[in-house]
């Protein structure tokens, strides 16, 4: 009886999602690199050809890990989180660089990058500690464990100069505060966050006059008595002395070349052309798929390189500039779907490591879709990270294949837990 | 430990992702659906239209002979919103141009259009396009385009041909045809046949990536014209005699023109200086124009439509014509004469009196003509000599004069023949026949071409008629020539009275004191008129007309040689040299050639 109920119980829905997304990264990919003397969607001297390889090694590790125990991965979080971890200080003593990152290990042809893997591991990890009775989010040691636990790969990955992989670990915050952290302490958070990266890309004293824009409008909203300007008063000068203190850090303790990294990974010197070219080029090319896009194999934006990394970090150009309004709005509100069914099937957990794993994915995946979508169409900085399940590379693919069939393996076994 | 309520916050999250989704979408809307600029830039992004030129049609003579034909060329060509940052000196060493040069080229580029590819380079030749194109390919933004340019194999006949240069702001708006940077016909036939030869240009779209390398047809091509070539054309001109009349007129300021008198056809249309028409082609054009303008003695203009000389003695002709037309005189009626004391105009030449119509013409008797003219605006034909002189000028029309012939060679000038108006305005209404005396012998305000001129020669040989003179023959391709060019021209003057007229000019040559004796060409009987003109500035212009063979002309043609002296000296053994040459192929008189050749008359005048 129980073995019948495992394997029918796997949530079809969600796995169908990934299916398409997958499947259709794969056209987009063949579509971004397309050209007449290499047109066979399965040549393997092509990216697409490639990128069909990680598909099937992504389902073979899926079926794998279906078969494993469901209770192997919260009884093996830490080891697990330790190995990745223990990766990436190996990545930073033995690594290889590419495209400026020491990110990788060279292994054979291929090119594998632990920090795809660590968010894996820290949803992990953050599941298992969390999930134990006595872990409540109101106390300070819990808040400052989960921290470390979020902030350690987040650090190590920011050390080999991978911003953008650095800055999906912020997004954990939304676990914390499913978990019953503060709302405020997220809202801080997340205004931090925002006011280190704005700090990168702008002058200081920018930054800082927006936040006195912000307290302007601030002292129209409020009821004007002494104890909540001061409260606000005490709230700028937080921000302005937190401005400073980046600024300083940027400025003052990194080298001149460390600086230039994490603008180049910033995507601020990216733009050897001027400002803005990679935006430029890719916002032209999703406008110019109109409403009903151009058709398979039909974008000349990104087939003609106008688009930079058009397979990878900007394959998103290659969706709207075939596909069309059409096209985009459907592959964002199946990420939408997506995302929506991983809440709900995070909630119907029994185990509240399965749940805060479940919000984990979830977090990750919509952080590296808000970023990336927002990239292409210009709403947010440049920050190279992948579209999951559509761009093109293995690491990237695997790992997000990894960390979705570990919860659908949990949500299948959800009713084995008393 | 006290369970929270947090259910409320999956909500939250819920509604966070939904936020940025239905952000996305609402932007996405706005950048695909409503902003059409997006297509526009991605089109600029990719498309490149290539015009395709067209061959500009050949221009041959009238034994097929090749005057001008098309050599390969490159323009270099600049998308300036391609243009990135590289080298400026390579690139200005790489083209031989100046680095202030290559600002001036850019920007006028920009300024025409950031999006559209404009000429930044004109007429590359074969061998540097070679060397320049192994290297272009740092240079994003710039691109060659085949072009041709003209070339002449003989360096002949460069007033008749014309020149080909860049399109200016008049000829863009008046024909939307052109684009800046093309090319169209300023001067000659190039200018007056420019639809012909010009054909049509052709479209190319073709996809390019981003570093501006072709990708391949835009759609497989449909939207892709083909270019037509230009229409080839025949002109009348021999080749052979233009070069031979050009050599003769070497060193000389002057005019040429040959016709043919049964059909018009120009065969040779000089005006001397001339220069190499192979100087105005491709860059060296610029500062070769620019040097032959400046040049004193004005190689440019063509005087054999522009040059306007008295006609001298070869106009007694046509006042004798028009005075037997209406009956003043008769070629029997006798004027006396008293040499130099003849009155009001006195005689240059010592001869019988009184004497008729033939002799009179033979000895060129001013006052002959003198009287025939006041005859003229004294018959009785009409109510007053207004009303003749209306009927004088008007016969003047018809035989050319004074009026352009409106034929295929631009900027031509008509000559002058006054009108009454003119002359009740010059002398308040009161004039007469005494007034306008200087008409008679065709001095004072009577201004003819040389292609005029030559085409009284035709008139007279053809005892009565002509064919508008023209250059063009055929148009390859095209069945018939413009009605215009074959419509037969009658003057009014009844054939009868030319006899008279052809016979004095046979005497020119066979006459015992014809003032062309000496150059009687051995075998061919042929008829002439010296003109001696008077020259306020300088040596008198050498004047001669002449036509061949005597019975049937296939040849006729005038002949002037500025500052040279008595017509009979100069212009004359110029004429039959021309003659003997077009009907023989060489030249019996060899001597005389060479002293023709040789001799200059510019020097006079530095
Ligand atoms: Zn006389």
């Amino acid at each position: 009886m129980i073995r019948e109920r495992r394997v029918n119980s796997i949530d079809w829905l969600s796995l169908s999602i990934y299916l398409i997304l997958m499947l259709l990264g794969w056209l987009m990919v063949y579509s971004a690199v397309y050209d007449e003397n290499h047109s066979s969607i399965f040549d393997m001297s092509q990216r697409y050809g490639k990128q069909l390889l990680w598909i099937v090694l992504s389902l073979l590790l899926g079926a794998v890990i279906l078969l494993i125990d469901a209770k192997f991965f919260n009884a093996f979080a830490y080891p697990i989180y330790l190995i990745v971890m223990l990766m990436l200080v190996g990545v930073l003593l033995f690594g290889s660089t590419i495209a400026g990152s020491k990110s990788w290990f060279q292994i054979g042809g291929f090119a594998i990058q632990p920090a795809e893997f660590a968010k894996f591991a820290t949803a992990l990890a953050l599941a298992s500690y969390l999930g134990k009775l006595n872990r409540d989010l109101i106390l300070w040691k819990t808040r400052l464990t989960a921290f470390a636990i979020i902030g350690l790969p987040a650090v190590l990955i920011l050390a080999q100069y991978d911003t953008g992989s650095a800055l999906v670990f912020t997004v954990f915050i939304l676990v914390l505060y499913r978990e019953g952290m503060s709302g405020a302490l997220m809202i801080i958070g997340g205004i931090a966050a925002f006011l280190f990266v704005m700090t990168l890309y702008f002058d200081q004293w920018y930054v800082i006059g927006g936040l006195g824009f912000l307290f302007g409008i601030g002292l129209f909203l409020v009821k004007r008595n002494r104890s909540n300007i001061t409260k606000m008063l005490v709230l700028l000068a937080v921000g302005v002395s937190f401005v400073f203190s980046v600024d300083y850090a940027f400025e003052k303790i990194l080298e001149p070349h460390q600086r230039t990294r994490i603008n180049v990974l910033l995507g601020m010197e990216k733009d050897l052309m001027g400002a803005g070219y990679n935006v430029n080029q890719s916002k032209i090319a999703i406008g110019s798929g109109g409403f009903s896009g151009k058709g398979f194999l039909q974008g000349t934006q990104t087939k003609y390189n106008f688009v930079p990394e058009q397979s990878t970090d900007f394959i998103f150009c290659t969706v709207g500039e075939e596909w069309g309004f059409i096209g985009t709005t459907a592959v964002i509100l199946l990420y939408l779907l997506l995302l929506s069914r991983l809440i709900v099937l995070a909630e119907r957990q029994r185990s509240a490591f399965s749940r805060i794993y479940g919000y984990g994915i979830a977090s990750v995946i919509f952080f590296h879709f808000a970023i990336n979508i927002g990239m292409t169409i210009g709403l947010v900085p440049v920050i190279g990270i992948p579209l999951p399940f559509i761009s093109y590379g293995g690491s990237s693919l695997w790992a997000f294949s990894i960390m979705f069939f570990v919860f659908l393996k949990q949500d299948a076994n959800r009713l084995n837990i008393l | 430990m006290i369970k929270r309520n947090l259910s409320g916050r999956k909500t939250v999250i819920l509604f966070i992702f939904s936020t940025i989704a239905l952000i996305f979408i609402i932007k996405l809307f706005f950048l695909q659906v409503v902003d059409h600029s997006y297509k526009l830039s991605s089109q600029n992004n990719v498309l490149r239209y290539i015009t395709q030129y067209p061959a500009r049609g050949k221009i041959l003579d009238r034994t097929g002979k090749l005057l001008v034909f098309n050599e390969a060329a490159f323009d270099l060509l600049v998308i300036p919103q391609q243009v990135k940052a590289f080298d400026t000196v390579d690139f200005c060493q790489l083209l031989n141009i100046e680095k202030e040069d290559f600002k001036v080229r850019l920007n006028k580029a920009r300024n025409y259009s950031r999006y559209r590819p404009s000429v930044f380079l004109e007429q590359i030749s074969k061998e540097d396009y070679g060397y320049i194109a192994e290297k272009l390919y740092q240079f994003h933004g710039f691109y060659f385009q085949a072009r041709t340019l003209r070339h002449y194999p003989q360096p002949i006949a460069a007033h008749v041909l014309g020149d080909i240069g860049e399109v200016n702001q008049r000829n863009i708006d008046s024909d939307p045809y052109y684009k800046s940077g093309d090319y169209i016909g300023k001067s000659g036939i190039e200018r007056f046949y420019e639809n012909e030869l010009r054909g049509n240009k052709g479209l190319k779209i073709v996809m390019v990536d981003v570093y501006n390398r072709e990708k391949g047809s835009f759609k497989d091509g449909q939207y892709d014209t083909l270019p037509i070539a230009g229409k080839d054309l025949v002109l009348g001109l021999d080749a052979d005699l233009q070069a031979y009349g050009e050599a003769l007129m070497q060193n000389k300021t002057g005019s040429i023109v040959a016709i043919e008198p049964s059909s018009g056809e120009i065969l040779s249309l000089i005006s001397s200086p001339s220069f190499d028409p192979n100087l105005l082609v491709g860059r060296i054009r610029g500062q070769n124009y620019k040097a032959l303008q400046e040049d004193s003695l004005k190689p440019l203009i063509n005087r054999a439509i522009s040059g306007s000389y008295p006609p001298g003695s070869t106009f007694k002709m046509i006042n004798a014509l028009v005075a037997l037309n209406i009956g003043a005189i008769s070629e029997h009626t006798r004027f006396t004469c008293q040499g130099k004391l003849s009155s009001p105009i006195k005689c240059t030449h010592d001869h019988n009196s009184p004497l008729a119509l033939l002799e009179a013409m033979e000895n060129s008797c001013n006052p002959y003509f003198w009287n025939t003219f006041r005859s003229t605006l004294y018959s009785s034909h009409f109510k007053n000599h207004k009303e003749a002189y209306d009927y004088w000028s008007e016969t003047m029309h018809k035989f050319g004069l004074g009026v352009p012939f409106d034929t295929d060679i631009p900027f031509e000038l008509s000559g002058n023949i006054p009108s009454t108006a003119y002359f009740d305005q010059l002398y308040r209404g009161s004039w007469n026949a005494l007034t306008v005396r200087s008409l008679s012998i065709g001095q004072g305000e009577i201004l003819v071409t040389p292609l005029q001129l030559a085409n009284l020669a035709v008139i007279i040989s053809n005892k009565g008629f002509y064919y508008k003179p023209h250059l063009l023959k055929s148009i390859v391709g095209n069945e018939y020539l413009p009605e215009t060019y074959t419509e037969k021209i009658e003057t009014g003057v009844s054939e009868k009275h030319f006899e008279i007229v052809k016979k004095s000019m046979l005497d020119v040559f066979e006459g015992d004191h014809g003032t062309a004796r000496y150059y009687k060409i051995d075998s061919i009987q042929a008829g002439g008129k010296t003109g001696t003109v008077q020259n306020p500035h300088g040596e008198d212009h050498s004047m001669f007309i002449a036509f061949a063979p005597y019975d049937n002309p296939r040849i006729a043609l005038a002949v002037v040689v500025e500052n040279a002296g008595y017509g009979s000296t100069w212009a004359a053994p110029i004429a039959t040299l021309m003659i003997e040459r077009y009907l023989k192929g060489k030249s019996s008189r060899q001597a005389l050639e060479k002293r023709m050749m040789e001799t200059s008359f510019n020097k006079k005048k530095l």
